[in-house]
């Protein structure tokens, strides 16, 4: 079967034009779909910034919220009740707000503000410059170093700032697992402070943060947290939430879903074109093989070696490609939304499947149609 | 005495059902020998071409049987004919269809791939057959750079290189002009024939007759006779 293979390869590959055309084909489906489908997971990734930095296990909110940039603020008995449920480690609030800063330049620049539990600064981020301590001083802030970092002049350790006529001093510079969505940058403070500086509503609470004392007690938690007309989810249901949001409440979901159907079809386009008309052209030469003794098992065994190993390289080319682009622009647009998962790579793996044997389809029925007779008859 | 290569028996083949039937081969009986060749001659439509895709395993006949080497090939399964077809029978097509994209070694060698052989013994021996033909120097040239004539010659080398015991040719000097024509089948006659090997030429080019063994005639599906060759009836 290895010498029938090499045939089979050797008339793919030496047929340039079309062998080009059809890696051009399914290299740009794979690519369009690897790119929206990348744009797509790095906005629901960039979606969930605050919940994946923070890191909290609960997640206690208004049931109306949808996404971490959403929060309804809750009163402050319900940080009381949720302490005093069964199952609760400890439960501290967490400030999250938008403000104006004035930079020394004089330039405006919105930030968003979290406000960290003034006793535990829960949810605190890793420094690599400056010491946590810090931010008990006066007017004490971290900026977090990440995207939008350069945004706020490149601030060191001692750069002050305005914010809503106080005073700010930068005290510590953090680093995050992702930068936020919106391309802002991002300050920490303790909660007390944000609410002090910042013009709130009467209530404060973004978010109650809770750590159960096991992973038994969530449920429970989750009950008597429902009961207060509240709704605890877990960090991994609080970013299925968001994630859920993006794709069927926004338009973000459905133009991505439109865009990587579209790639699909135009790849499939592509791709089974070429490939039926190089069958077509190749169909005397296939029953000329029928005739001198090919089985049909082996031709299929042709046809779908011809697809599979077009199929893999131009996967492989448009993996390259979209990965390729995403770091250029990265290096250009340092906030670029864009991540290749695995999911991604899956997904286009399964499309190009079923492009190759759509493709394959096509051909094998046409070759195995074709009778020796008809060629002996001209 | 001749062993009988190809025995033939009663063949029928029609084409088309109800009052759009027609038939190719009525009633068709002939026996071929090793160590011959046997022309099947006649004008466009008459069923040579038929006749010889029965006889080889190509198409089945609606009824009737053919026996090569006492095996009635009709009786055997799908693959089983394929392999008669691979391990029995050499083909020259009239178009040769040779593979335009593979070297012109490549294209003799296929039939010794399809038999399962290593490539590079194959190569090795695809290029023998190159020898035999006498375009050895061709070898690694894509048939499109050959003349017909030596197009023609690869698809004689592609045919014998399988080993076959029956050579077929469907109208062999039909793009080739009469000298070139006649050359190829002088080789023919002269390199490829033996005594283990028995070649039906399909023609109505009476500029080869002389080099027939016995000339089959056929005229609306029927041979109306059976001469013997060397001579030309002109």
């Amino acid at each position: 079967m290895k010498g029938i293979l090499k045939i089979a390869y050797k008339l793919l590959v030496n047929d340039k034009g079309k062998f080009a055309a059809l890696l051009v084909g399914i290299t740009f489906a794979v690519f369009l779909m690897v790119m929206m489908t990348s744009m797509f997971s790095g906005i629901l990734h960039r979606s969930s910034a605050t919940v994946l930095n923070v890191g909290a296990k609960i997640w206690v909110m208004d049931p109306a919220v949808n996404t971490p940039a959403n929060s309804i603020p809750m009163p402050d008995y319900v940080l009381d009740a949720v302490r005093s449920i069964n199952g609760v480690k400890y439960a501290v609030p967490l400030y999250y707000g938008g403000a104006l800063v004035k930079l020394r330049s004089g330039i405006y620049q919105y930030v968003t503000v979290l406000g960290l539990d003034d006793s535990s600064l829960y949810g605190r981020p890793e420094l690599i410059e400056g010491k946590i301590d810090d931010i008990y001083a006066e007017n004490a802030f971290v900026v977090v170093k990440d995207a939008e970092f350069p945004k706020l002049g490149n601030p060191k350790v001692g750069t002050e700032f305005e914010l809503n006529d106080h005073r700010g001093v930068i005290v510590g510079i953090a680093k995050v697992t992702t930068s936020g969505l919106f391309g802002v940058p991002t300050l920490y403070t303790t909660y007390n402070r944000a609410i002090q500086y910042i013009p709130s509503m009467r209530y404060t609470a973004a978010f109650i943060l809770v750590d159960p004392k096991s992973i038994d007690a969530v449920p429970y938690i989750k009950q008597q947290v429902a009961k207060l007309g509240y709704e605890a989810l877990t960090k991994d249901e609080f970013i299925q939430k968001t994630s859920t949001f993006y794709k069927y409440q926004t338009g973000v979901g459905t133009n991505v879903l439109i865009m990587t159907v579209i790639s699909f079809i135009v790849g499939l386009s592509i791709s089974g074109q070429t490939f039926y008309t190089f069958i077509l052209e190749n169909l005397e030469k296939f029953g000329a093989l029928k005739a001198i003794g090919a089985k049909g098992k082996e031709l299929v065994f042709m046809i779908l070696f011809q697809a599979t190993f077009t199929s893999l390289t131009g996967y492989g080319l448009g993996i390259g490609l979209a990965s390729l682009m995403i770091t250029v622009a990265r290096l250009r647009l340092p906030s670029y939304a864009a991540r290749v998962a695995y999911t991604n790579l899956v997904f286009a793996f399964v499309m190009v499947v079923i492009i190759a044997g759509l493709s394959c389809y096509i051909g094998v029925r046409k070759v195995l149609k074709i009778e020796p007779f008809d060629i002996f008859r001209g | 005495m001749a062993r009988m290569a190809v025995k033939a028996d009663e063949l029928i083949k029609w084409f088309g059902e109800g009052e759009a039937r027609t038939y190719a081969v009525r009633g068709v009986s002939f026996d071929a020998f090793f160590g011959e060749m046997l022309y099947i001659e006649g004008p466009s439509g008459s069923g040579k071409t038929t006749l010889l895709s029965l006889i080889s395993g190509i198409l089945r006949p609606n009824s009737g049987s053919v026996q090569v080497e006492d095996q009635d090939i009709w009786n055997m399964t799908g693959d089983e004919i394929a392999d008669f077809r691979l391990n029995k029978v050499g083909f020259v097509f009239q178009d040769y269809h040779l593979f335009p994209r593979l070297t012109t070694v490549e294209n003799v060698a296929i039939p010794l791939i399809l038999k399962r052989r290593d490539w590079n013994e194959s190569i090795n021996k695809a290029m023998e057959y190159l020898d035999i033909v006498g375009i050895k120097d061709r070898a690694y040239l894509p048939p499109v750079k050959l003349s017909g004539g030596e197009q023609q010659r690869v698809a004689i080398a592609r045919a014998i290189a399988s080993g076959p015991d029956i050579l077929v040719f469907d109208e062999p000097t039909a793009s080739l002009d009469g000298d070139t024509g006649r050359r190829i089948v002088d080789f023919v006659k002269k390199n490829i024939l033996n005594e283990n090997r028995c070649i039906i030429i399909v023609t109505h080019d009476s500029r080869i007759f002389e080099y027939a063994d016995r000339i089959m005639k056929m005229e609306d599906g029927r041979i109306i006779g059976v001469e013997k060759g060397g001579l030309r009836e002109e």
